[in-house]
């Protein structure tokens, strides 16, 4: 049971390490936002159902209770984070910011379109 | 298992000191947005690992909860309060024209 907690948790935490290198690596606004809203979510529904699965060690109906109180932060947490990262997609192309569509400058000189 | 709790929590604390760095040198405040919303989420987890390490897990799950619901209005806000300011960022939306 606790192998499976530490997996859990330790998979998580590998997507959130994904998720923040994504944020800092990616060259525009727009790419940044993929890491961000994707796998910020699935780390936290994997650390948090470890967690859950971690709470109902030592059954109770309480714990039970708990843990269904945590998964309803991941059901939450599922509905929230892709809403906030549309409104700020949105308030992104509503301000006029352009997506990156021609390649990095460095790549430019090489086929020298604009 | 305790310690193991505490090496996540410290984890998860770098990988908010990474996307505060965005947070800090993002270029457009939109940005800084993506950072402000990425540490909500960790937190979120964080405060839960905090309650276990604590064993009062029933009082951090309600306060992880509430964290997350302040997370998601904050960003709801923040983002529908900068569309309509079109000049609050620097020069690299100049050339682009407003997408009606």
């Amino acid at each position: 049971m606790n192998l499976f907690v530490v997996i859990c948790l330790c998979i998580g935490f590998l997507f959130l390490l994904g998720g923040t290198v994504g944020i800092i690596r990616m060259p525009d606004f727009y790419t940044r936002l993929h890491p961000a809203g994707k796998l910020d979510t699935l780390g936290l529904f994997a650390m948090v159902s470890g967690l859950a699965v971690y709470n109902l060690h030592h059954f109770s109906f309480g714990a039970l209770l708990l843990s269904v109180k945590m998964m309803l932060i991941v059901f939450f947490v599922f509905h929230s984070i892709p809403t906030a990262t549309h409104a700020i997609v949105d308030a992104g192309m509503r301000a006029g910011l352009s997506p990156l569509t021609r390649k990095k400058p460095s790549q430019l000189q090489g086929t020298g379109e604009k | 298992m305790n310690t193991f709790f505490l090496c996540i929590s410290l984890g998860l604390c770098f990988l908010m000191f990474v996307s505060f760095y965005r947070c800090l040198m993002g270029p457009t405040i939109l940005d800084r947005l993506i950072g402000v919303n990425a540490i909500g989420t960790k937190t979120v987890v964080l405060l839960l690992l905090i309650g276990f390490l604590y064993e009062r897990v029933d009082m951090f799950v309600d306060i992880a909860l509430a964290y997350g619901f302040l997370n998601f209005v904050a960003v709801i806000a923040a983002s529908r309060y900068f569309h309509k300011r079109k000049g609050l960022y620097e020069g690299s939306f100049k050339e682009t024209k407003e997408i009606s």
